[in-house]
């Protein structure tokens, strides 16, 4: 036996931590993605581009607003949700383009379900109704996605092919359910999950989301100590751990601050019989509220269990992941069942957002969410990618798509500009990459 | 001599399989003994990664028969291999490059919390733990194998095969991509697992390696066996012989 290369933790200070200018030592003290850094930099950069563009060319600057950005939150919530879904498939080497159409179905088979057979077998506004629903939506979605998983993975197609044909395929469907016809109203407890009227969980209930989200902030930080100590690998300096907890509950209570400066407007307050100055917060929106609900799901799914472990592992080297043991089949139909059931949350919230069933619902969403997790960091070539990243990837193209309205693009020019920049933040990408290798 | 009494450790039967009507093995039957070294030669294409694959579990046999310790052993995938404590080195090495050296390790076999999730932490530990044995200069443990040199990834395909105890070891051309040092703590290492009552069959070129490593040596030519001999009884030309023209020396069997 040869002696140990371990040094002791209290001596060995992480690599990097000690030498280099002090933006370097900050960085590896923290341990702080550069790359998410740099996205939230280019984030930054969009918001106050668009608001500044609005206060001197248009004389008002709307972008920066706690109405905008509550909106701009909700306008996310679906594709993000599907974004951290295409993370998965797309890691595995393989891609996912029908999941806008399987918004379109599901959404439409929801919309008959709780409107036109519920009702007759329970009776009008029965509280079950919209349980129902979201629990059969989001079981046809994870059916329709097991279904090409199936194609792709033990009948060898192509992903690329399955779901292009799946595009085709269920856009028609979601057609024929109902003759073409759009379906409205869906039943009131349903909407709310869009985020529509009473669709948001008030002053106080923010406040106590954002605690716990603190206290879980916390929770993370002093344990991944304990758990370093324990193992005695290198600590992050003190400093680093506060600067990170500091970081961490600053900006979740940011965002429940702005959350609780948009007020409800005076006709929805005149409806609930209050006064029409009073000052009712919205708090976050339900859609938000799934959204970082499915985002934490998905990364402790993604990085504490060995589903994870073999996405990533198949993304890497799907030869010595078979090699390894893992049923490299089951796991690609796996994951578009995991894609599936995805969409159908997407659809819940896509249609109750708009209080209606259409047989046009998610069009072209494919195309966004595929964007969202690619801007996110998610590689074509297989391997990479990360759940936040791809949130945060939706919300850069969310913003963007919003702001261009708020400024009064048109919708042509809208389209280049999304275009542009998904093929610049890939190339953006390809440098990071090249540089940090 | 330390084969050729008791039960052996493995046998291979009659072992038979053809990819679109080419036979890459053709009812080839070998064995190995605890405490044995076997080495596989032949040219690129005589079979022998092939014959062994079906040992590993990567391949499916058409025919033939498996027996592990004297009983009948059902592989068919890389799992029931493991579950009768073969590991194998691959001559790709079997990498996920976007993982670290501890995800590799413990790929398809990863520990667990009580609560059911990988425990990332325990197994960086007990991966330091493996390597401080096998490679002391083994230092990077939190990048992706990827950023690794051919001698590192090496030792994480080592490692990975030593770790989870095996009684059968398949090497694959272990030393094809290493430096000459790095080459002879493979030859250390061979010896000492040798000496731990390890079977290993070990799949190589260099003939020099086979006279120094095995015990015995059998030669494969055209996905047929030429013969089997004992090492210490033949000389490197004779065993040149055996692969080149597929010539049988007196003392092979």
């Amino acid at each position: 036996m040869s002696k140990s290369p371990q040094t002791s933790p209290a001596t060995a200070p992480l690599a990097g931590a000690t030498e280099g200018n002090p933006v370097k030592r900050f960085l590896a003290a923290t341990e702080i993605d550069t790359r998410l850094l740099g996205m939230l930099g280019a984030l930054a950069l969009i918001w106050i581009g668009f608001h500044l563009y609005g206060a001197i060319v248009n004389g008002n600057g709307a972008f920066l607003t706690p109405r905008n950005l509550w909106n701009l939150s909700v306008q996310t919530s679906s594709i993000a949700i599907m974004a951290t879904g295409m993370v998965l498939v797309i890691i595995t080497r393989n891609i996912d383009l029908s999941v806008g159409s399987i918004i379109g179905v599901t959404g439409m088979m929801m919309g008959i379900l709780q409107v036109d057979v519920l009702p007759q077998i329970l009776g009008l506004g029965h509280w079950s109704i919209w349980i129902i629903t979201c629990v059969v939506g989001i079981a046809l979605g994870a059916l329709i996605g097991a279904f090409h998983g199936w194609l792709i993975a033990f009948r060898g197609i192509p992903s690329f092919i399955v779901t292009l044909g799946g595009l085709m395929v269920w856009r028609g469907m979601a057609f024929i359910a109902n003759g073409g016809k759009t379906i409205s109203p869906v039943d009131s407890t349903f909407a709310l999950l869009g985020g529509g009227p009473g669709g948001n969980v008030g002053a106080m209930g923010s406040w106590i989301v954002g605690l716990l989200a603190c206290a879980g902030v916390v929770w993370l930080l002093v344990n991944g100590r304990k758990q370093r100590r324990k193992h005695d690998f290198p600590l992050r300096p003190m400093w680093a751990e506060v600067t990170l907890g500091a970081i961490g509950c600053g900006a979740i209570i940011g965002s429940v601050l702005l959350m609780n400066a948009y007020p409800l407007p005076k006709g929805i307050l005149r409806q609930m019989g209050l006064p029409e100055d009073a000052f009712v917060s919205h708090g976050f929106a339900i859609p938000v509220l799934i959204m970082i609900a499915v985002g934490i799901g998905m990364t402790i799914l993604m990085t504490r269990t060995r589903f994870g472990r073999y996405v990533f592992a198949i993304g890497g080297n799907p030869e010595a992941a078979a090699l390894a043991g893992i049923n490299t089949r089951w796991m690609t139909l796996k994951i578009f069942a995991l894609m599936g059931a995805l969409t159908g949350i997407a659809a819940v919230i896509a249609s109750a957002r708009l209080n209606s069933a259409t047989n046009a619902l998610g069009t072209l969403d494919e195309l966004y969410v595929i964007a969202a997790a690619v801007i996110g960091g998610t590689s074509l070539a297989g391997g990479v990618g990360t759940i936040y990243g791809a949130i945060l990837g939706a919300l850069v193209m969310q913003s963007l798509q919003s702001g261009m309205v708020l400024i009064g693009f048109d919708a042509a020019i809208q389209r280049i500009v999304v275009g542009l920049v998904l093929v610049l933040a890939v190339y953006l990408d390809n440098l990071y990459n090249a540089k940090t290798k | 001599m330390t084969a050729s009494k008791g039960t052996p450790l493995v046998e291979m039967r009659d072992i038979s399989i053809s990819f679109g009507g080419i036979k890459a093995v053709d009812h080839v039957s070998i064995d190995l003994y605890p405490g044995e070294v076997v080495g596989l030669l032949g040219h690129n294409g005589a079979g022998k990664s092939t014959l062994i694959k079906c040992l590993s579990g990567a391949y499916q046999k058409d025919a033939g028969e498996i027996y592990i310790n004297g009983a009948r052993a059902e592989i068919n995938n890389p799992r029931d291999a493991r579950h009768y404590n073969i590991e194998t080195i691959y001559q790709t090495l079997a990498l996920a490059d976007n993982l670290d050296a501890a995800s590799n390790l413990f790929l398809g076999r990863e520990l667990v919390t009580a609560a059911g999730f990988v425990d990332d932490a325990r197994m960086e530990a007990e991966t330091r733990k493996i390597m401080a044995r096998l490679n002391p200069n083994f230092r990077k443990f939190n990048v992706p194998v990827s950023a690794l040199s051919g001698g590192q990834r090496q030792s994480v395909a080592i490692a990975r095969a030593v770790y989870f105890n095996a009684k059968i070891l398949i090497m694959d051309e272990p030393t094809a991509a290493l430096g000459p040092q790095e080459t002879q703590m493979v030859a250390e290492l061979i010896q000492e697992l040798k000496r731990q009552g390890l079977g290993i069959f070990l799949i190589e070129h260099d003939i020099h390696a086979v006279m120094d490593l095995c015990d015995r040596a059998v030669v494969m030519k055209n996905g047929q066996r030429v013969g089997t001999v004992n090492v210490g009884e033949v000389t490197d030309d004779d065993i040149l012989g055996m692969i080149i023209m597929g010539k049988k020396p007196a003392a092979a069997y």
